[in-house]
């Protein structure tokens, strides 16, 4: 039955060439413009970290000594309360983060120095956000606790420098100080630069930067401060009275993350920050103890409104477009159907029930609705291509994935089938007699 | 012409008047709002920075060592300066529509109760406030003793100048001139008014404070180094600052040119703004396509309408209605379904403001837009029904003594 609707769908489908082209443009129109913004939302929607992302989190306290009226803590954290709550391991695993970008050469390369933006952490970085390897692996937490000048270098960096060999081995020269290479990074590109999030909520909604690669070389966290210095990345300070050294300064720079794999795990862990925020306020260097605060990985990513305040605007620009589509859908249905009224009349009269008549409409729209949905594959691919030239981080992210391609066709024609039911039902109500008589 | 027999008509096709009435009422909301948007994303491209802009550069070097700050900066100074067709050099902390440097929270007493806000400072050596172009409104420019070494990042009771829009947000019709502020242990008195200078990164705070920026005269030293403002002929300025780029390497071999961030001032706000006319332009297809979507609805519905009471129009041909009666039945038709449309449009254009307000901070959509919005929409209709009509008109009364 459903192969004869399909051939008289086909058959209607092409005596009426105008108005099949039209319905088939408007659904096309429709799902390129929304699928190209749900592409690109899901991509900047996704979860950076799959396997676990449920089980990390980043514990915050406020630092800050005035007793201003300040009830949130910053989104970083000063030197001591990061590194005094690293070094209790009360997580199964926990990273510092810092970044700075730093003077990089690499002797017995004919290229001038570069700028290279660098993330000073702890060893428990690679595996607790599952870092895949190309060469060689990551420091270990020994490496850590000696100062050990080892870094770990970006695929890009790689490629760059080395073309691609394998430079476990070879020396770097980061700010005039030498390094030695003991891992390569496959190419590794998380959406959004989950970890390096931080003041979303002051950047009035213009967040594409959260979506830039990865840093290019990473090292261990107190080789840093031996290499780096002051040249941190600085998230604020709450006073201007600088000291010579950052760590005892009034700013925060510093981040930590802390994986913690059950909920009672998770419950202690804030039992611990704000235990510690306590004894940092009796030790008079604290005042807002009960400023402390730990989101989960998606949560903080929420809190930041990581996901860029146009994309979120043109999405739904895109959807209210596809209803327009689809209303004028409805009504070239309608009117397709309707023209056809003699005809459905003959077919009542010969025994064809509403339903079949219902169902042959509603293949009909189907069949529009599968063309509409080729278009709008195509259209969708033009438009990812001319989000692609944007000037924005997450341009090179963007692409589409085998869900994605899918969801085109499951929208067109699911769209096509919502908009078919209406003029099907008008249809399915024709009166034979009524028709046969003006025949 | 007669509305009774239109509406008459109409009734008997309710569903597809809807529907088309809907359509429009939709394309209307989304015109007028898409409309606003255009012209506020592009409004903020036209702030005016308040400096010379097409006679400005910058040069950015980083990656050098801060021990040799004052080394480096006599260095730079005097070797761009020789650059022929270089009007004057100086070291700055940041421009507009570059990457922010100075941005600090100010209190208007030293206790630091009454917060004033979150503005810029820039940080000129001496010739910058000149090299700006800045244009003094009250009190005094920068003097040769104003400029004095900094310890950090501000330097201490310095004498500064503030843009208008900031005076008169922290002292409210007072004369700015002798006031003071603070920032943390960092005072500052205010010497003089400036027309305007845009902050260096956008406003923190919305688009009001873009304008919330003070000039600070400070000697170039350890915490300023690195950046230099370049001013030269407008038309030469590019050539110039190829050289300046060129000379770098050989003035400044320890630090690395930051090739980004080292352009002219044009170019900075052109990139500083890209986003905002991306938008405009996806906005500007969205409008084109849903216009152009809308009159198809109409093309297709209406020749729908015209092929179905072919015979009827046959009749009233035959029975002496002349073709423009034809045509005018049509175009009336659509013009009481499109004003239905804009109708219900209005209070969907005004919905959705409401929830672009909220969601987006937007400002409530003027009143203006609304009859523009509508005309389009009248417009539109007109023009795509007027092929289905004139098709009508042009059916013979001969079709009405047929199989009857």
């Amino acid at each position: 039955m459903f192969g004869y609707y399909l051939d008289l769908a086909l058959r209607s489908l092409k005596r009426h060439r105008a108005l099949t082209a039209l319905m088939v443009l408007a659904i096309a129109v429709g799902i390129g413009a929304s699928m190209t913004m749900l592409t690109v939302m899901h991509i900047l929607s996704g979860d950076p970290v799959p396997t676990r992302s449920s089980t990390l989190f980043f514990p915050q306290v406020n630092p800050s000594p005035a007793p201003g009226e300040r009830h949130a803590p910053f989104d970083m954290m000063d030197y001591r309360s990061a590194t005094e709550l690293w070094s209790a391991h009360r997580a199964d695993r926990q990273a510092l983060i810092a970044s700075a970008a730093l003077k990089l050469n690499a002797p017995g390369v004919n290229l001038p120095p570069l700028m290279a933006q660098t993330l000073s952490t702890t060893a428990d970085f690679f595996p607790m956000f599952d870092v895949p390897f190309r060469y060689g692996d990551a420091w270990t937490a020994q490496d850590d606790a000696q100062r050990a000048r080892v870094v770990v270098i970006s695929d890009d960096l790689n490629n760059k420098l080395f073309g691609g060999a394998d430079s476990v081995g070879r020396t770097l020269r980061l700010k005039g100080a030498d390094v030695r290479i003991v891992g390569v990074l496959a190419p590794w590109r998380p959406s959004p630069l989950f970890y390096d999030v931080a003041g979303g909520r002051y950047a009035e909604g213009q967040t594409a930067s959260f979506y830039s690669k990865p840093e290019d070389v990473f090292m261990p966290f107190n080789s840093g401060q031996d290499i780096v210095g002051h040249d941190y990345n600085v998230f604020t300070c709450w006073s201007t009275a600088q000291g010579s050294d950052l760590r005892t300064g009034p700013c925060v720079w510093v981040m930590l993350w802390v994986q913690l794999d059950s909920v009672a795990k998770v419950g202690a862990y804030r039992d611990f920050i704000a235990a510690y925020a306590q004894q940092q306020k009796a030790l008079g260097r604290f005042v807002h103890a009960d400023d402390t605060r730990m989101m989960s990985l998606l949560q903080w990513l929420d809190f930041n409104r990581a996901i860029p305040g146009d994309v979120r605007l043109q999405t739904w620009l895109a959807f209210a477009f596809l209803l327009i589509c689809l209303f004028n859908t409805v009504g070239l249905l309608l009117a397709k159907f309707l023209r056809r009224s003699g005809e459905i009349g003959v077919r009542r009269a010969l025994g064809a029930s509403r339903g079949t008549v219902f169902a042959q409409c509603l293949v009909e729209a189907g069949v529009i609705g599968l063309l509409g949905g080729i278009g709008g594959w195509l259209l969708a691919m033009l438009g990812l291509w001319l989000v692609r030239r944007q000037p924005v981080e997450y341009a090179d992210l963007v692409h589409l994935d085998v869900p994605m391609f899918l969801a085109t066709f499951g929208l067109a024609i699911a769209a096509s089938l919502l908009a078919g039911m209406l003029p099907a039902l008008r249809a399915s109500r024709i009166t034979p007699a009524l028709q046969l008589k003006t025949l | 012409m007669q509305i009774q027999p239109i509406l008459a008509a109409l009734r008997k096709y309710r569903l597809a008047t809807l529907l088309i009435a809907l359509e429009i009422a939709l394309a209307c909301a989304v015109l007028c709002n898409a409309c606003f948007l255009i012209v506020s994303r592009l409004r903020q491209t036209q702030i005016d920075s308040g400096i010379d802009q097409r006679a400005l550069a910058v040069i950015k070097l980083s990656g050098f060592d801060e021990a040799g700050s004052i080394d480096l900066n006599a260095r730079m100074l005097d070797g761009l300066r020789r650059i022929p067709g270089m009007q004057s050099v100086g070291a700055i902390n940041a421009v507009p529509f570059g990457q922010h440097a100075g941005t600090a929270g100010i209190t208007l007493d030293q206790a630091g109760q009454h917060f004033g806000g979150v503005i810029d400072f820039y940080l000129g050596g001496p010739g910058t406030f000149e090299a700006l172009g800045l244009r003094l409104v009250a009190g005094r420019a920068p003097q040769a003793d104003d400029f004095r070494p900094l310890n950090h990042f501000e330097p201490d009771d310095a004498p500064v100048m503030v843009t208008r829009t900031l005076a008169e947000h922290l002292w409210p019709g007072a004369d700015p001139l002798g006031k003071e502020f603070w920032s943390d242990h960092d005072h500052f008195r205010v010497v003089g008014v400036i027309a305007s200078l845009a902050r260096q990164d956008g406003g923190e705070g919305g688009p009001e404070t873009i304008q919330w920026s003070v000039f600070v005269p400070a000697q170039p030293g350890m915490y300023l180094a690195g950046n230099y403002l370049l001013r030269a002929d407008p038309a030469q300025l590019p050539r110039v600052l190829r050289d300046a780029r060129a000379a770098v390497v050989k003035i400044a071999p320890d630090a690395v040119l930051d090739n980004q961030a080292s352009q002219t001032l044009d170019e900075l706000r052109l990139r500083y703004f890209r986003a905002d006319r991306a938008m405009a332009g996806i906005l500007l297809g969205v409008i084109v396509a849903l216009l152009l979507v809308t009159a198809l609805g109409i093309v297709g519905l209406a020749s729908f309408w015209v092929t179905q009471r072919s015979k009827q129009i046959g009749i009233r041909r035959a029975i002496g209605a002349t073709r423009g009666d034809i045509l005018r039945y049509f175009q009336t038709e659509n013009f009481l379904i499109v004003s239905f449309g804009i109708a219900l449009g209005m209070l969907l254009a005004y919905g959705l403001n409401l929830a672009l307000m909220r969601f987006y901070e937007l400002p409530r959509l003027p009143l203006l837009y609304l009859p523009v919005g509508a005309l389009t929409l009248w417009c539109l209709g007109q023009l795509a029904v007027l092929g289905p009509a004139r098709r009508a008109a042009a059916v013979p009364p001969v079709v009405a003594t047929r199989s009857v």
